[in-house]
């Protein structure tokens, strides 16, 4: 039984690997760490992220853990969350932190950036109406500032607004004149963030990276 | 225009000229008052001489010491601080004469435009048979030289780049250095044994020592370079701590190899005790760094009373790190870098605005001139002395120098790739290898190095052929190579508080994610530090302790702009005042007290013209990228504003208006040229008025100090120190503005910052999304309350009159700056 459930195991992981693009290897030990979060059963759910000690103490705690049921993030062109997850939902959530490959086309790159910020956006975009509003934004700074008990809400309000303001007057440049600003939208979200180079910035290297992956060897 | 550039171009030349015209001064100067030197010392010593003899006879009874003398000249007593005035002066007179024709220093490094002078120096002493002063000599090198260079380079090291290149900078700098020390130094006693070159006598010691001197690069002029071309943070930070680093590395060897060099055989147990001594001297100094480095922070924290001396703190302590690293022998390089490196980021927090000024300025300050010393002085000892020149030597040193460093580049770019998260590429590596200069240390160790090294002049005259290859024709290329190849580079204009944000929660994103997979790097280090450094470290270290996130910093900041530009629109003999009181005189449809001013097509280039001129850029929040020659003015923006509160009152009374250059750098909180949310309503307004034509600039210029009225007062709730004096006037507006308001619907004030109460806009209903704009819409929906005639004339008049009128807040501050 062992050896034909460690095929099994290992046709999944091939094919998670070509769905996810981990290699075996980080897949391995992904699911390793999987089972640890749940205590050994199938699905993750909210309360098993409570058990992460390092996680306490993050500011955007919530959002992360909340990233990680949001069907959005699945790949699937589904809405809502789910109550808990399995360990291919984990793996494909995880794969928006891969690093990415040292050269890039130009699409490929635009690609990722778009795959990478749209991740960030549906964090912030709560009710999925495309758009990230002011109420929903002011939730992000808050939390965001939340490890500083010395900043006053206010504060975080005041930064939000004047980032949405921000956001109005680069993105709305030729506004007609009874139109209003709703909300951050995607396009305006990749155009306040074009130049972050999130395709650097956002990733985690994960253990036991396949060197040949990100050594691409001229 | 000819002649425009014809002048230009002789400016550097009388520059120059003038630089010659005070060196020629003191080279006669040196000449012909040594000369009277014996005259002048003569008196005393014959005074002396001919006691004795005196004694004996005294027939001539002191004929000469009689008569107190009415002139002398003592020159030998003063002679040492004054040549080394001199020389200062010469080379910062060189330093401005640089640039005077700015482009000469973007193509030219400024290490070649020193050494050229140094040269021409140099020539003119050598024609004059002057030898230049002995300023360099080891222990002045090493006490009083180099911390200053070392301490520059540290102080402004971007601290968050270089942690989070950590390790690939401590890989390149000390394996690096020692790769090339001892692939070099090999390499070289090798070509050493070849019969036909004639340099048999130099040991395999004496090689590795001189290779040790001529690996520690030190690339200024590329580091000027980078900058100019944007490349990206990790080759920047590479090459900085590289230089900085290496530095460390080489002096930890110079003088382990200086030893052994004096040693008659060396066996394996030297070099083991020479290995353990070179790890053991540099975590010694490392260690000695961080405390010094906290003391200092910890000292600072009570210096309150004392702003004056502050800033002496700092530059003691460093120093002290340096002394006593170098009273035990442990790597004092290293004591002071990490002297620096600690105890900057809280130090900066404790100290007062002014000394941090002051901080900046004088650890930049010696840093330069010690710097310029060193390359002016190369360039005159490249003359005046005498060389040993062996072509053969010289040439393979030069060919090695390059080859080991290319080939260790490539090798330790290999080793270190996998660990990276971004490796370095070709290019990078390239850019690497190739801004691999020798500078000032380089020279500054093998002039010092001890006369027992037999071939010490072969090792001067090779030292200076390499730095004078490396820093001219390296360092002329590599800006063109660099921008002709492309390399990776990175936007460092981040200003913007989006952005700020998201690089913040993109941290925080992956130091969660990294928890989550059970791994650790150095993000989720980083996050813990931080956390560690919030809540134990800064209550030791800083006086009143208010941990801030970069954002909120950068808020802050923003708002002071702001605030500033509220001012500036205002201030001087343009503003928009004209302009935004018949906008809403006419939204209010009351009569004007003032006609509207019209505007021409010459009067806004005017304007354009006086705004450029006035106009500050917008500071970057993070000076990471610290140029080596230049500070980063962080003191500009308090003196904006002190020169807006005094120009503020004058601008009350003058009429003025604004231009679109003000509105296009005004990109934060308000609505930049054209783009104003409210765009409809003013133009609106104007069509009313048929004043179809500069109804756009108008719209703008109003929209830009209404939006920002309640910036102003906003400030409070974030303690803008600057502006604490609005507060009381704001808060006392405030509530009147609050009664006046009336009725409405206000979701738009409870959800925004109490400090700024909002007006209801209809406009946006209830929606809560568009409460965004409430800054703006709340300012302009308070315009027609207010009677809108009632300050311009008179201003101080309307305190009671007008109080909620927003834009009294700017008259009542002319109270308080008088």
């Amino acid at each position: 039984m062992g050896s034909s459930q460690s095929t099994s195991e290992e046709q999944d992981y091939q094919l998670l690997a070509d769905r996810t693009g981990f290699s075996l290897e980080q897949i391995r030990i992904l699911h390793k760490r999987f089972k640890h979060l749940t205590h050994d059963k199938d699905t993750l759910r909210r309360e098993d992220f409570e058990d992460i000690s390092d996680l306490t103490f993050n500011p955007i705690r919530s959002q992360i853990v909340e990233a990680f049921f949001d069907k959005r993030n699945f790949g699937h062109n589904e809405v809502g969350s789910v109550e808990e997850i399995g360990f291919e939902e984990f793996l494909t959530v995880m794969s928006h932190f891969r690093p990415t490959r040292q050269y890039l086309t130009e699409e490929e790159r635009d690609k990722i950036r778009q795959d990478k910020l749209r991740f960030l956006f549906n964090m912030h975009d709560k009710d999925n109406d495309d758009t990230i509003t002011l109420d929903e934004y002011r939730h992000v700074v808050e939390e965001l500032l939340s490890s500083y008990p010395e900043i006053e809400s206010e504060t975080a309000k005041a930064i939000a607004d004047a980032a949405m303001l921000e956001v109005a007057s680069v993105t709305m440049g030729q506004m007609a004149p009874d139109e209003l600003y709703e909300g951050i939208t995607f396009e305006h979200f990749l155009k306040i963030l074009k130049n972050v180079e999130i395709e650097t910035k956002m990733h985690v290297r994960f253990l036991n990276v396949d060197t040949t992956t990100m050594n691409c060897v001229k | 225009m000819q002649t425009m550039g014809f002048l230009s171009y002789i400016r550097p030349v009388f520059a120059i000229y003038i630089s010659c015209a005070v060196l020629a001064l003191l080279a006669f100067g040196t000449t012909t008052e040594v000369s009277p030197k014996p005259a002048t010392t003569k008196p005393p010593y014959k005074s002396t001489a001919l006691g004795p003899i005196n004694t004996v006879p005294k027939v001539f009874p002191e004929p000469e010491k009689t008569y107190l003398p009415l002139f002398t000249i003592n020159y030998p007593r003063v002679q040492i601080p004054f040549e080394i005035t001199l020389w200062v002066l010469l080379a910062s007179f060189a330093k401005i004469g640089f640039h005077v024709y700015h482009k000469i220093t973007i193509w030219v490094p400024e290490t070649c435009l020193l050494i050229a002078i140094g040269l021409i120096v140099g020539a003119i002493m050598y024609s004059v048979h002057e030898q230049p002063p002995a300023v360099l000599t080891s222990s002045i090198f090493f006490l009083y030289m180099l911390p200053p260079i070392v301490l520059d380079s540290a102080y402004f090291m971007p601290t968050q780049a270089f942690f989070e290149n950590m390790g690939t900078v401590l890989w390149f700098s000390i394996v690096g250095t020692l790769w090339n020390s001892i692939g070099v130094g090999i390499s070289l006693y090798g070509v050493c044994q070849i019969q036909a070159l004639g340099v048999q006598d130099i040991n395999l010691q004496e090689n590795l020592l001189f290779a040790s001197i001529i690996s520690a690069v030190d690339p200024v002029a590329v580091l000027t370079v980078f900058e100019d071309v944007n490349i990206h943070e990790q080759l920047y930070i590479v090459v900085f701590g590289e230089s900085l680093f290496n530095d460390a590395v080489t002096v930890v060897l110079y003088n382990l190899f200086n030893h052994v060099a004096e040693l008659p055989v060396v066996d394996a147990t030297d070099v083991l005790l020479g290995v353990v001594r070179f790890f053991l001297v540099g975590i010694g100094g490392m260690l000695f760094g961080f405390v010094f480095g906290f003391v200092a922070a910890f000292t600072t924290r009570f210096t309150k009373k004392v702003r004056e001396i502050e800033p002496l703190f700092i530059f003691m302590y460093s120093y002290l790190a340096y002394l006593l690293a170098e009273l035990i022998s442990i790597s004092s390089i290293m004591a002071i870098v990490t002297c620096a490196l600690t105890m900057k980021y809280y130090v900066e927090e404790n100290v007062s605005q002014r000394s941090c000024t002051t901080i900046r300025h004088v650890i930049k300050m010696l840093g330069t001139v010690s710097e310029t010393l060193i390359f002016f002085f190369l360039g005159v000892v490249t003359i005046t002395t005498d060389h040993e020149w062996n072509w053969g030597y010289i040439l393979f040193t030069l060919m090695f120098a390059q080859i080991w460093r290319s080939l260790g580049i490539v090798v330790l770019t290999q080793i270190i790739n996998p660990f990276r998260t971004i490796p370095f590429n070709f290019k990078d590596q390239f850019g690497l290898a190739y801004g691999g200069l020798r500078g000032a240390i380089t020279f500054a160790l093998v002039y010092t190095l001890p006369d027992t090294i037999v071939q010490k002049k072969l090792f001067v005259t090779a030292t200076i052929v390499i730095i004078i290859f490396t820093v001219f024709i390296q360092g002329v290329s590599i800006r063109p190579i660099i921008e002709l190849m492309n390399v990776r580079k990175t936007n460092r204009n981040l200003g913007t508080i989006n952005v700020e944000i998201h690089s913040r929660l993109m941290e925080h994103i992956i130091a969660g994610v990294e928890d989550l997979c059970g791994q650790w790097s150095h993000h989720s280090l980083k996050d813990k530090f931080m956390r560690f450094n919030n809540r134990y470290i800064r209550k030791i270290l800083i006086r009143d302790d208010r941990p801030e996130s970069s954002i909120v910093a950068l808020y802050k900041k923003l708002e002071l702009q702001n605030a500033m530009e509220v001012l500036d629109t205002i201030s001087g003999d343009i503003s928009a005042a004209p302009s935004l009181i018949s906008l809403h005189e006419e939204k209010t449809s009351k009569s004007s007290s003032k006609p509207k001013k019209p505007f021409l097509a010459s009067d806004l280039i005017a304007m354009h013209e006086i705004l450029s001129k006035n106009m500050y850029k917008i500071r970057e929040r993070t000076v990471s990228y610290t140029n080596k020659h230049a500070l980063p003015n962080d003191s500009r923006a308090r003196e904006i504003l002190v020169r807006r509160h005094t120009s503020i009152r004058r601008s009350l009374r003058a009429r003025s208006f604004q231009g679109s250059e003000a509105m296009r750098s005004q990109k934060y909180f308000s609505l930049p040229l054209g783009q104003s949310l409210d765009y409809r309503s003013a133009a609106e307004r104007f069509c009313h008025n048929g004043d179809g034509d500069t109804a756009f600039e108008l719209s703008s210029w109003s929209a830009r100090p209404r939006s920002k009225q309640p910036r102003l007062s906003s400030s409070r709730t974030t303690r803008l120190d600057t502006l604490t004096e609005v507060h009381s006037v704001a808060s006392v507006e405030d509530e009147v503005r609050e009664e006046q308001r009336g009725p409405g619907p206000s979701h738009v004030s409870s959800s925004s910052t109490d400090s700024r109460p909002r007006a209801p806009h209809q406009r946006y209903g209830s929606s809560g999304k568009l409460s965004i704009v409430d800054s703006d819409a709340e300012a302009e929906e308070q315009q027609p309350v207010p009677p809108p005639s009632a300050w311009i004339p008179e201003p101080p008049d309307q305190g009671s009159s007008g109080p909620q009128n927003p834009l009294l807040r700017r008259a009542q501050w002319k109270p308080q700056d008088q």
